[in-house]
């Protein structure tokens, strides 16, 4: 990630390329992180007596920093965050937070669909921890040139 | 949940102010390292005024207005309970340091399925000049007693 890309070519895109992969390694301090950043303190994302006392079976990850996340290879290989203009998730699964060894997710990106017309893509992201997705219909119309 | 909350349109949440260090610091949060969300010469030379802001930066705004439904006397939503179904962001334009944002909230529709509730909440987010820039829509999702 980082490096500042070109913008990618609609005319080369195919439905069922992989455009981008990541591995997101998320600690504790990724949760703390997000809560001050996004304004939300519900404490089961930091506290295991809370989360415990709810039912479940950990401190999870904020959904919404999983999708904040997710995102992320698309805004790379696309070149511009401001070429994605329409992205949504449904929560599937949550994403339970070790304190000691925290969590690994796993993104991949592939090429959905292509609308000439408009010259966008829509990608489709598999959201992966511990085995299974976490999110689903997780999808991004990314603008081209 | 209160059926009768469907259609409601909340009054504009007060106006947001996107500030650039905030803009570095949500980007840094969601693990965003691309440079036109953190260095203003970068945002710009792509045509931007200044840092971007990342696709789902729209959720701290949105915030206010969730939180004004949550509160809503007659609305019956035990804050408890209540689970985040889904979430999409539908954008004219990316939000940029600088914006001076009002957001308002409709509830687009309450659903009962079973023991939950659904209900979604459209934040239509405008700028100084009135204009779109872009539309957060969350399904939350009230559990009953099973």
């Amino acid at each position: 990630m980082a490096a500042v890309s070109a913008t990618p070519s609609f005319d080369e895109l195919a439905v069922g390329d992989v455009v981008a992969e990541h591995e997101f390694a998320l600690t504790r301090d990724s949760l703390v992180r997000y809560a001050g950043a996004s304004g939300d303190f519900n404490p089961i994302h930091y506290r295991d007596d809370v989360a415990a006392s709810v039912g479940l079976p950990g401190v999870l990850a904020h959904g919404m920093l999983t999708m904040g996340f997710a995102v992320q290879p698309v805004v790379d290989w696309a070149g511009d965050p401001g070429r994605v203009l329409d992205y949504q998730v449904r929560f599937t699964r949550p994403v339970v937070v070790d304190p000691s060894f925290g969590a690994k997710v796993s993104v991949s990106a592939k090429v959905g669909q292509l609308d000439a017309d408009a010259r966008a893509a829509r990608i489709d992201l598999t959201v992966t921890f511990d085995g299974a997705t976490v999110l689903g219909k997780a999808q991004v119309r990314v603008v081209l040139g | 949940m209160n059926p009768e909350l469907q259609g409601r349109v909340f009054p504009p949440a007060e106006p947001y102010l996107v500030g650039r260090e905030k803009v570095r610091e949500f980007a840094r949060a969601v693990f965003a390292t691309h440079p036109i969300n953190h260095d203003t010469e970068a945002a710009q030379a792509a045509g931007y005024a200044d840092v971007v802001a990342p696709p789902t930066f729209a959720v701290v705004v949105q915030e206010h207005t969730l939180a004004q439904l949550l509160a809503e006397p007659d609305a019956g939503i035990d804050f408890s309970r209540v689970v985040h179904g889904d979430q999409r962001f539908t954008s004219t334009r990316p939000i940029v340091a600088g914006d001076l944002l009002t957001a308002t909230l409709t509830v687009a529709s309450v659903k009962t399925l079973g023991p939950h509730s659904m209900v979604t909440a459209e934040t239509n987010v405008t700028d100084a000049a009135g204009e779109h820039v872009v539309t957060a829509i969350s399904t939350l999702v009230v559990r009953g007693d099973e």
